[in-house]
């Protein structure tokens, strides 16, 4: 099958060819689903935060917020606030336009009020619609895809079943010449040593360990101690005893070829292969990282269930075990407790994932897609002022 | 594949095997551990996807899966016995 794409004038392709209705702030969050109601072929993502921060976590909002429109799933993108965020319309629209991509700004304020924000937002996004939806796909390969790669609501089967057969379709992308992004500092702990001896350099292994352990210092700042919510009550409830037992099945995820990197939180790589993404283990920022990072596709593996998704990248659910997968099933698209039952080895499981990925790389939708599913959070590390 | 073959064992050098089914006290069950087959009995119910041992495990002995340490015995372990919280620990954070 020859994967085709969307390639985007910063030279990434993407696999959906989405409008995107961004809000700069949470005030703008009704507004933008106002747009969306008036031109439902748009798509937005939801904004938790925007104001009331730290300069720290201010600047983390608006660098991921540029990147997730800069993610080439979104063909154009409209930026609608308020006018007194911190990240104004209009900054967001000049950070956004560096990728070269269609993209308009209106604030709610100049606008002159909600009813007239909604009109020109309509008017706005149905333009944007015009321009990009004759764009071709053209024939790519799979060097061009990064795959997003998460866990959640896990079991201990997600560390035996679905989490290995993803590290084999993880190779096989890698093999390809693809990317992979596990991100999740937190599920590291406690399995930091066993991935950095798998990473690429001295120097690479060094920043995961780096990474890991800032990670530890920073809930020490607290007072906390990570074991107590680490395995959570679903996971013990399911099997899983210790905070390393979850972490070693969580990291197998990024397979086995060397870690060539580790990033910053929604960076985009610089490099291609498998890489370490700073982010948090829970699901809503660590994806959203990914995605502003550019991951044009999501697995995510679940033992117990979850129906996460999100509007401008396609997530693959991959349940661990087979009851969960009969309970949740319209929530999950591929079942790993076939490995679990014998009637598949976790290589013919994870050749199976690989398969799956590339057909919905190019165009076939996931459970999430179909339901609307759409959560989008922004990681904050310090206060809500 | 076998109707006992209850327990999933990942690496040769595990001493935990992870039961793909629910299984009753006294229950006779295997698992592949490389290119053997180990039977053993269920000292206690171990439900779906928890853990048994796989042999005789002295208090402070590793816990082994996947090849991988993930914590430690609290007391002493017998072969075919639910292994969880209640009797091991995790090393995180202890040197």
């Amino acid at each position: 099958m020859q994967l085709t794409g969307y390639r985007r004038p910063d030279g990434r392709v993407g696999f959906r060819n989405h409008v995107l209705v961004l809000p700069t702030v949470a005030c703008a969050n009704g507004v933008v689903n106002a747009i969306c109601r008036r031109v439902p072929e748009a798509v937005m993502l939801p904004i938790d935060s925007g104001c009331g921060m730290l300069k720290e976590d201010q600047d983390v909002f608006a660098h991921t917020l540029t990147n997730l429109a800069g993610n080439p799933n979104v063909a154009a993108t409209l930026v609608v606030g308020l006018g007194c965020e911190a990240f104004k319309p209009a900054q967001a629209e000049a950070a956004i336009s560096r990728f070269g991509k269609p993209v308009r700004a209106i604030g709610m304020h100049d606008a002159g009020g909600y009813a007239a924000t909604v009109e020109k937002g309509a008017s706005l996004a149905r333009e944007l619609l015009n321009e990009v939806s004759g764009m071709d796909r053209e024939p790519v390969s799979a060097a061009e895809l990064v795959l997003g790669l998460n866990c959640g609501a896990s079991d201990p089967a997600s560390g035996l079943t679905a989490n290995q057969a993803l590290g084999k379709a993880v190779d096989l992308l890698v093999d390809a010449g693809g990317s992979a992004i596990i991100g999740e500092t937190t599920e590291c702990v406690g399995a930091e040593d066993e991935m950095a001896a798998n990473a690429a350099s001295p120097e690479v292994g060094r920043r995961i360990l780096d990474t890991v352990h800032r990670f530890e210092d920073h809930v020490k700042m607290y007072g906390a101690d990570l074991s107590t919510g680490e395995p959570n009550q679903g996971n013990m409830e399911a099997g899983l005893s210790t905070l390393e037992e979850k972490s070693l099945g969580c990291i197998r995820k990024i397979g086995s070829r060397p870690i060539v990197d580790v990033i910053d939180y929604a960076d985009i790589p610089a490099k291609k292969g498998p890489m370490l993404m700073d982010s948090p283990s829970y699901d809503a920022p660590s994806v959203t990282g990914m995605v502003a990072g550019g991951a044009q596709v999501v697995v995510f593996t679940t033992g117990l269930g979850t129906p996460f998704g999100m509007s401008i990248v396609p997530v693959i659910k991959v349940m661990s075990n087979t009851p969960a997968f009969k309970r949740m099933e319209d929530t999950a698209d591929l079942n790993a407790g076939t490995i679990l039952e014998g009637e598949e080895t976790i290589e013919q499981t994870g050749s199976r994932l690989y398969d799956l990925v590339l057909e919905v790389a190019a165009g076939r939708t996931t459970k999430a897609e179909g339901l609307g599913e759409n959560q989008c959070q922004i990681w904050r590390t310090t206060l809500t002022l | 594949m076998a109707e006992n073959a209850a327990i999933i064992v990942i690496r040769e050098t595990d001493n935990v095997g992870t039961a793909t089914r629910d299984v009753v006290t006294g229950e006779s069950v295997s698992a592949q551990v490389g290119n053997q087959t180990l039977s053993l009995a269920a000292a206690s119910d171990i439900k779906f996807l928890h853990k048994i041992a796989l042999k005789d495990i002295a208090a402070g002995e590793r816990i082994v899966k996947y090849g991988a340490v993930i914590g430690e015995a609290t007391q002493p372990i017998h072969v075919g016995e639910h292994v969880h919280v209640h009797n091991i620990r995790s090393l995180w954070g202890k040197t």
